[in-house]
């Protein structure tokens, strides 16, 4: 229920923003989120941006699991 | 997809079930409140990757599965009123009230439309003015941010045909419910990521603070779950229960404050049922006084019977974390997703729906 995916934020008018989903465009509400911007990812959970993804957050994320995977090797 | 795909990537998933393996040495019992969790961790076959001295125990996060049968019941009155089109997430549509479900009512020529959004139930209105729209208003704090944002938006264009049966309920109040219980005795919980996109992590301090339960908001990729079972290990094992958060790109600390704002504008807290766990007090949400005139409870003049519960359905049981589906003598016999019972095995999230699926044992 609580299922949110990311969505490319394409263009915006007001609250409203064209956001492409896996290669899907739709309308979407981003009156939760005014800090987004063309271009950011956000969450989007039922129609509405929930929050904008930290990019920085999830390099440093995926970084520290491949550097702590080749400490395994 | 980006964001999702690099979190699905088999190797370094490996290593961190090494690292789990390694690193685990006391027994821990370990709670994924939210049922994305429970999919992501069934679906990915996570539980029988770990090592035998973590325990996985589902918690009570499917709105559609916690939602009361007296407020099901309320939900297919409404759908008989003459004049009234119903809008729910389609979740909804097949869970059996005390004597029907919105799908038979429906059947039965009730007006009862899916919808992926609020936006979706707010054009319905707009496109007949002279019906009462009413949107079926379950979900968590995920969710609730989008239907207040739905009634200010009715507000503002003067869409006086829009009502909202609000059935909202909040995560961290029934966390406490279930841990003063003391029914279930947990070390760990792997804490909703986008419940904590809306609240931040702040909110469960508590337990970490009054419960010593260690605690990790995590995302839900196979890779996210994986993550946070080692943080909550690597915490249990040095006997320092705090809150983290492991999905940082979608979490912060404080949370949405903008989301926070509009919640709080529209709906104030309130005692809320939880099927299984029963009256919990705080943990749901009413409208305030000021959007009253948007409430459906208050608009219609409701009579749903008395509630009656299915006999043998051991949902109650499975939410509070105290059985798992395997106990339930319905489950794959009379019970099935085809023909539920009980609302975990309907919601393609609650408990019984994925172990049906994902579960060989």
């Amino acid at each position: 229920m609580c299922l949110a995916i990311p969505a490319l934020v394409k263009s915006i008018e007001g609250n409203e923003a064209e956001a492409e989903i896996g290669g899907i465009s739709r309308k979407i509400s981003i009156i939760l989120t005014p800090e987004a911007r063309v271009g950011d990812y956000v969450l989007l959970h039922t129609g509405y941006a929930i929050n904008v993804i930290d990019e920085e957050e999830a390099e440093e994320t995926l970084k520290l699991f491949e550097e702590m995977a080749s400490l395994e090797e | 997809m980006r964001f999702i795909d690099e979190f699905r990537d088999a190797e370094l998933a490996r290593a961190v079930v090494n690292r789990i393996h390694r690193r685990s040495n006391k027994h821990v019992r370990l709670m994924e409140f939210c049922g994305g969790h429970t999919v992501a961790i069934m679906k990915h076959g996570i539980r029988q990757l770990l090592p035998e001295t973590v325990e996985m125990l589902s918690g009570p996060g499917c709105p559609v599965c916690v939602t009361a049968n007296q407020d099901l019941d309320i939900a297919i009155a409404l759908a008989r009123e003459p004049g009234v089109i119903i809008t729910t997430f389609g979740d909804m549509l097949k869970v059996p009230g005390s004597r029907s479900s919105l799908q038979r009512v429906r059947a039965d020529s009730a007006d009862v439309r899916v919808v992926y959004s609020t936006l979706d139930a707010l054009q319905i209105a707009r496109e007949n003015p002279e019906k009462a729209v009413v949107f079926i208003g379950i979900g968590f704090e995920t969710t609730a941010p989008t239907i207040a944002a739905s009634i200010l938006k009715a507000e503002e264009e003067g869409i006086r045909n829009y009502y909202v049966l609000s059935m909202n309920k909040l995560c961290p109040p029934v966390i406490k419910a279930l841990l003063d219980c003391g029914e279930v005795k947990l070390d760990g919980l792997i804490c909703p990521g986008h419940v904590s996109a809306i609240i931040g992590s702040h909110p469960w301090e508590f337990a970490a603070r009054d419960y010593g339960i260690s605690c990790v908001v995590s995302g839900f990729e196979p890779l996210d779950v994986l993550q946070s079972v080692e943080m909550l290990v690597d915490q249990l094992e040095k006997g320092e229960p705090r809150v983290e958060i492991a999905y940082r790109r979608g979490v912060r600390p404080e949370g949405n404050l903008r989301a926070q704002e509009l919640m709080n504008a529209v709906f104030e807290l309130s005692p809320a049922n939880w099927r299984g766990i029963g009256m919990v007090p705080e943990s749901g949400l009413r409208l305030r006084k000021e959007y009253e005139r948007f409430d459906a409870e208050l608009a219609f003049d409701i009579e749903p019977g008395p509630t009656l519960e299915h006999k043998g359905c051991l949902c109650g049981d499975i939410l509070r974390g105290v059985r798992t589906p395997l106990d339930c003598k319905l489950f794959r016999t009379s019970c099935t997703p085809e023909h539920p019972v009980g609302p975990c095995m309907v919601s393609s999230e609650g408990s019984c729906a994925s172990y049906f699926h994902y579960e060989t044992a």
